[in-house]
């Protein structure tokens, strides 16, 4: 066992926070969060160059065929910077799933796009019930010939008003259980039948509600296996969770970092507010939840990119962060005092994404029952 | 980046436990909480020493096995685990093995290491005092220099394993004029001596495990100091790191998570298997989540001890974290026993075999013990986070 990151993660982390804190200072962040694409299509350009996008993808579709666990140390930085834009949508949410159940067909036509930033993709799971469960998904495929008519409304997607492709869940038959029946379809944005209306959020992530009507899909789009697709939701779900960990892990360690930066400088009573053993062990409380939210990150990415079976640690690692991150920015907030509670002062990104992230793709209620399933209570 | 354990790691990992349960099924013990500190078993450490599980990592030629760190965090989680009863080797197997392997002479090694790894070294810890508790510094008991001998005069208190130790580990003043922590030194030796008396302090459980020791004019010779002396208090801060660092601030009371996973699966309330309450769901899977994650803490101040390096704000951080766990396990497993969890261990009626109603008394202590959790902090604080008093 160790945990010491290889020559390329590092510089791929020293690269990226090069990259971000330059081309993302609080005043892009502010200026992009209030438009309504949610990105700057120019930056976006230059991250495709980088070679980010198509991480992980093979070679031939434009990749450089980096690990998940090096994605993971990308995806940290990216949250350290609160990065705005369609970067976990599409490479998480749509290049993924293609990349682990496309045909060579389907992989030779969306991947190349993804890696070189012309694709934008998401993913349209979740319904009115929020949940990532099977038995949330009542969006509906009739078969029609050649094709499938999609009829459902689906709610918390990201990016779906930018995205130029939609993988969308949606039940083609019923079975025993809510997992049996259920398809992944690669949905062109631009099909007649597709409304889609941006939901305001806490974050400003750009999340929509996505109504499909009578929405024509080809056949030859089905991803996967017809009827057979929660395995790959569920793969899906487990990457997008340990993704968000990892957007976590970099928000809540540059709050820790901008805290203690504070209380060493922030002087009341003659004296650092940093010298007083009250902030300081509140401090010490932040690290300790923000170690155990990197340890546990990490163990999930490793995992996944070793191709392990990783369902508990995935919810171990969910949960962890879902409930250490509000204890780590109530002390946060508590510790800058009053400064902290203003719109001009940077915290606030933080405090906004960091919550976001805690309730996509799983909250701590949701894993403590996976992991209590998985203890066989 | 790995998180796996290795081939020959999981094949220990499985040998220790076919070992303990082969124990358990010949009926040589039972499991129980905080076996590593309260259960001596003699004949078990020597069965243990037998298998070369004492001194694990602590060098071949000192019949050590040499094997590192990961490898006896294994060892002890299994034991730890299985609620094996290891008090009698455990403190020279965590921390005086190590002192006298840094600081100790050829001599020291060569007499003291073979007799530890023989599993026939019952050590106490005579560090704190009446008035030396968290400030150890301020420590009182007076070694002074006669000839060939240091004569030891003073009082120890909360000496763990005092009751049971034919070896003592003892922290005292050899030099008063000096500042507090600069004249303090380290000593090993037998307590088979005129002079030395212990007094059983009962704790709260009704267990006892601390003792007061008065050195009432012991004569030791010079031989058992080691390394400097009056440098001492450094010397210790090295071993804390090694007392603070293990699984047992985390793993003391698994017995009881078993017992009370088995108890909620087991157990019906209005028809229905408490397992099936999600609130018990939630609490217990809550449990097993900080568990799961106290072990990456654990795990990790292994890695960095088996990279040389020292472990101090990062075993600060898996003790302190560590104990609080075991708290909040000793608690949930009362509050879901509900009523029934306030019967003794005696009482035919309890639930979990009594270990929910000893582990909440009990883990009282292990936030103060071994450095208490805010004093962890300030280390954490001071050490890592660079946040200093003024």
């Amino acid at each position: 066992m160790d945990l010491v990151l290889t020559e390329e993660q590092e510089m791929l982390k020293k690269m990226a926070s090069d990259f971000l804190t330059d081309k993302f200072p609080k005043a892009v962040v502010k200026e992009i969060e209030e438009t309504e694409s949610g990105y700057s299509p120019e930056i976006w350009k230059e991250m495709a160059e980088l070679g980010w996008m198509g991480l992980v993808f093979p070679e031939e579709y434009g990749g450089v065929d980096m690990s998940f666990l090096d994605l993971a140390m990308l995806l940290e930085e990216m949250g350290r910077a609160c990065l705005p834009g369609p970067y976990f949508s599409t490479v998480m949410l749509g290049g993924l799933p293609i990349l682990d159940v496309g045909s060579d067909k389907q992989k030779q036509e969306y991947l190349p796009g993804i890696a070189s930033g012309e694709t934008i993709f998401t993913l349209a799971l979740t319904e009115a019930s929020a949940r990532y469960d099977a038995a949330g998904v009542e969006a509906r495929a009739t078969a029609d010939k050649d094709a499938y008519i999609l009829n459902g409304t689906k709610l918390f997607v990201p990016d779906a008003h930018i995205a130029d492709y939609m993988l969308c869940v949606a039940r083609t038959s019923d079975g025993a259980k809510p997992e049996d029946g259920i398809t992944i379809f690669i949905v062109d944005a631009k099909s007649p039948g597709i409304s889609c209306s941006l939901l305001k959020t806490i974050a400003n992530d750009k999340l929509c509600e996505v109504v499909f009507d009578q929405v024509k899909v080809p056949k030859e789009n089905i991803l996967g296996e017809p009827d057979k697709g929660w395995a790959e939701v569920k793969k899906t779900v487990e990457r997008a969770a340990t993704a968000k960990c990892c957007d976590m892990v970099g928000c809540l360690q540059e709050a820790l970092d901008m805290t203690v930066a504070y209380a060493k400088e922030r002087k009341q009573y003659g004296q650092p507010i940093g010298g007083f053993q009250v902030i300081q062990h509140y401090c010490v409380d932040m690290f300790t939840d923000v170690e155990g939210a990197r340890l546990s990150a990490y163990q999930a990415a490793w995992m996944i990119s070793e191709g392990l079976p990783c369902t508990q640690e995935v919810a171990i690692a969910k949960a962890w962060a879902s409930f250490a991150s509000p204890r780590v920015m109530a002390l946060a907030h508590q510790i800058h005092g009053a400064i902290g509670c203003t719109i001009d002062h940077d915290l606030q990104y933080y405090t906004r994404r960091a919550s976001a992230d805690g309730v996509t793709f799983g909250d701590a209620s949701f894993y403590q029952e996976v992991v209590a399933r998985e203890m066989g209570l | 980046m790995n998180f796996k354990f290795t081939d020959e790691q999981v094949k220990f990992r499985q040998e220790v436990r076919d070992f303990l349960e082969g124990e358990i099924k010949q009926g040589l013990w039972q499991p129980t909480c905080d076996a590593w500190i309260m259960a001596h078993d003699p004949e078990f450490t020597r069965r243990v020493a037998e298998r070369g599980w004492i001194g694990l990592t602590w060098p071949k030629e000192y019949g050590g096995q040499g094997r590192s760190f990961i490898d006896r965090l294994i060892l002890t989680e299994e034991m730890l685990r299985y609620g094996a009863p290891a008090a009698c080797h455990w403190f020279a197997d965590r921390q005086i093995g190590g002192a006298i392997v840094h600081y100790g002479t050829d001599e020291q090694k060569k007499e003291i290491l073979p007799i530890i790894i023989k599993g026939e070294a019952y050590v106490g810890l005579g560090m704190s005092e009446p008035d030396a508790g968290s400030d150890l510094a301020s420590l009182k008991t007076r070694a002074t220099e006669d000839g060939d001998d240091y004569i030891i005069d003073g009082q120890k208190t909360w000496t763990s394993g005092g009751s049971n130790m034919n070896w003592i580990y003892l922290v005292a003043r050899t030099d008063p004029e000096a500042p507090k922590a600069r004249g303090i030194s380290e000593f090993f030796f037998r307590t088979d001596l005129p002079g030395v008396s212990t007094n059983p302090i009962v704790d709260i459980t009704g267990g006892v495990h601390f003792n007061e020791v008065f050195f009432d004019n012991v004569r030791i010779p010079k031989t058992c100091l080691i390394g400097e002396k009056n440098r001492g208090f450094y010397q210790i801060l090295n071993q804390l790191d090694f007392e603070r660092s293990g699984m047992e601030r985390l793993m003391a009371n698994y017995p009881l998570f078993e017992a009370l996973i088995q108890y909620v699966k087991e157990t019906k309330r209005n028809g229905k298997p408490l397992a099936d309450d999600p609130v018990v769901r939630s609490k217990i899977a809550q449990l097993k989540i900080e568990l799961e994650v106290g072990r990456l803490y654990m795990y990790r101040v292994g890695v960095i001890m088996d990279e040389g390096r020292a472990p101090n704000w990062e075993s600060s951080m898996s003790k302190a974290y560590g104990t609080a766990f075991e708290q909040r396990l000793a608690t949930a497993a009362i509050e879901i026993a509900g009523l029934y969890g306030q019967l003794s261990p005696a009482s035919r009626l309890t639930p979990m075999r009594g270990m929910a109603y000893h582990s909440y008394l009990s883990s009282k202590g292990y936030s103060l013990q071994a450095g208490s959790s805010e004093v962890l902090k300030n280390i954490i604080a001071g050490r890592k986070l660079e946040l200093s008093a003024k």
